[in-house]
């Protein structure tokens, strides 16, 4: 019995160690690209970051210590980039919410073309993002666009307006475009969720007198927290590192009135030759997303909303 | 009285629908309606929100680009097939080894699996701004900036822990009894993944490819460093090259933007029911 039982563990040990290696195995290849492509640059983007490093292959790079990240945190541009940044974030994630939440809310109480509704907001998400900025930086046009040709027509300005040029029309123009895009992805996400909780709670607490609105602030949202967190997180970690739709809408201007942080990381990097600067910028972005991604695992891995 | 007030409901609930398809469509159909227009009649004021002298000229010239047409139209020829090449070949590679190293963590315990799936998932967080510099510095060295090659493996990197992480989730889905039942009649790890776990996994595979495809499509900052020719370029640093100009030809840019905006659109209601549960799941659209 003794012998047989042995040979078998050593018959398991085998197998595992066999199991280990097919799992190597499928994991090379991937492993090998992620190496390549994510892993080896993010740490060249860290050790980048203490040198003074002017673009262009055959120029010296000298050990500079923290001084990029000093410099930066002194310098006011930088922090009125941040709060122009979380500003996007703050504006454009709060209203894609609310609105995503009330959009999620009325196709979940099914009116006619409920159905259609929820395929019609699959297009503003699948419209790519160049060709979203594209089309609105169309409509805004301060001579020819859709934005000041209807205003006129019904009567609310007397005349066309530049209205990307104008310092605080910038951002709110950038934000509604963002929100066209991604409030989509908001409803489509709560949506789901209101649709998976079961009905029972509610008709309980109706039962006991409670309004629709105390059952649905009191019940409902409750319930979708974890759906609601997801979706702000993603939301959140996507705003802060916005690029795409400020190039093609304002190029960062009026007046810096639209400079993001990755923008100006971008300029940094790319146009004013300080790659070292542009380096450390970088990698507090990287900071602040794995700040927020490790919240997201949390949240994600909180065993009593794993279900 | 009761048919009247859930009569009445319906219609207020109907009525709160309108301002919202008017948000989603008006924007799209302005952008349709400018890309049916003459040069002529985009630059009337006030516009004409109905194109008089419709056309598809603007169209029928990126389909077959002459050499009378302008700029625009052959440059989004030759963009938006870059695109389909690079958006297709990022999705082929992410779908085949992504979903081998998804197999392997899901369904395979061995050391640092759990290390290896929380990495993942963070990588798949961070900023491609935060990669480029390094490998821009690579790139240029290796003379590979407007090679194809280039963007199809830095698209790599934000589209495999993605494609990982949808499949692992798929994966986790099917039956452990399923993989079982084969080992037990003495298959090998191997010939259960291609023989029993892939063919019931079609749906998995087809809804992960439709994601890195929207994603590789959807790409612009990575091809706006490493590409500066016409030749190289792909659709949406195409678009934002010819934004802001006055002296092209307006029209044919709605047309390209239009053009651009199908192929993900298709794609994403043809496969509706599969987006939202993958939007939760890889929850970061890049």
């Amino acid at each position: 019995m003794a012998v047989n039982s042995k040979s078998l563990s050593k018959r398991h040990f085998s197998l595992r160690k066999q199991d280990a290696r097919t799992a190597w195995l499928l994991l090379i290849p991937s492993l090998a690209v992620i190496l390549g492509v994510t892993l080896w640059p993010i740490i060249y983007t860290f050790v980048l970051s203490f040198f003074y490093a002017p673009t262009g292959i055959h120029q010296v790079r000298t050990f500079i210590g923290l001084t990029n990240y000093l410099t930066m945190l002194k310098d006011q541009t930088f922090w009125e980039t941040i709060g122009r940044t979380l500003y996007f974030t703050g504006v454009s994630v709060g209203l894609e919410l609310i609105l995503g939440l009330a959009i999620a809310k009325l196709i979940h109480s099914h009116p006619w073309g409920w159905k259609f509704l929820r395929f019609s907001l699959i297009i503003p998400w699948a419209v790519p993002t160049i060709v979203n900025g594209a089309m609105w930086r169309w409509i805004y046009n301060a001579d020819f666009g859709a934005l000041n040709g209807l205003l006129m027509q019904l009567g609310l300005i007397k005349h066309y307006i530049p209205w990307l040029t104008l310092p605080n029309m910038a951002m709110p123009l950038v934000i509604l475009a963002d929100v066209w895009h991604m409030m989509p992805f908001v409803a489509l996400v709560l949506q789901a969720a209101l649709a998976t909780l079961p009905g029972e709670l509610e008709e309980a607490a109706a039962v006991d007198g409670a309004n629709a609105w105390q059952r649905f602030w009191k019940i409902r949202i409750p319930l979708l927290r974890p759906a609601i967190l997801v979706a702000l997180i993603a939301r959140t970690v996507d705003a802060f590192r916005v690029f795409d739709i400020v190039y093609i809408l304002t190029n960062g201007g009026p007046a810096f009135k639209t400079m993001t942080i990755t923008y100006l990381t971008y300029l940094n990097s790319f146009s004013y030759g300080k790659q070292g600067t542009g380096a450390a910028l970088s990698f507090l972005i990287s900071l602040f997303t794995i700040i927020m991604a490790f919240i997201y695992i949390s949240i994600l891995y909180r065993p009593e909303e794993n279900q | 009285m009761m048919a009247n007030r859930k009569f009445f409901r319906n219609l207020v609930l109907f009525l709160l629908t309108i301002p919202v398809f008017l948000f989603i469509f008006l924007p799209v159909l302005w952008l349709f309606m400018a890309s049916l227009s003459t040069q002529v009649e985009l630059f009337t004021v006030p516009p004409h929100w109905i194109p008089q002298h419709a056309t598809l000229q603007n169209y029928l010239d990126i389909f077959f680009p002459s050499l009378a047409a302008s700029s625009v139209p052959r440059t989004f020829a030759v963009s938006l097939l870059n695109s389909m090449k690079i958006a297709s070949a990022v999705t082929l590679i992410c779908i085949v080894i992504g979903s081998l190293a998804a197999y392997a963590l899901v369904r395979i315990p061995f050391k640092f699996n759990r290390t290896i799936q929380m990495g993942i998932l963070g990588i798949r967080m961070i900023p491609e701004i935060s990669l480029v510099l390094p490998l821009f510095i690579i790139a240029s060295s290796l003379q590979l900036i407007n090679k194809p090659i280039v963007l199809i493996l830095t698209y790599l990197s934000f589209a495999l822990p993605y494609a990982i992480w949808l499949m692992a989730a798929y994966f986790q889905t099917i039956p452990k009894e399923l993989e079982e039942a084969a080992r037990l009649d003495g298959c090998t790890r191997l010939g259960i993944l291609f023989r029993v776990v892939m063919p019931i996994s079609i749906p998995g595979l087809v809804s992960t490819a439709m994601f890195v495809f929207l994603l590789a499509w959807d790409e612009f900052f990575f091809a706006l460093i490493f590409t500066n020719t016409l030749a190289a370029k792909t659709v949406p640093v195409a678009i934002a090259e010819f934004v802001g100009r006055y002296a092209v030809n307006i029209t044919g840019m709605m047309a390209g933007g239009i053009l651009a905006a199908v192929p993900p659109v298709l794609v994403a209601l043809l496969f509706q029911r599969y987006i939202v549960s993958g939007i939760t799941a890889g929850a970061v659209k890049g």
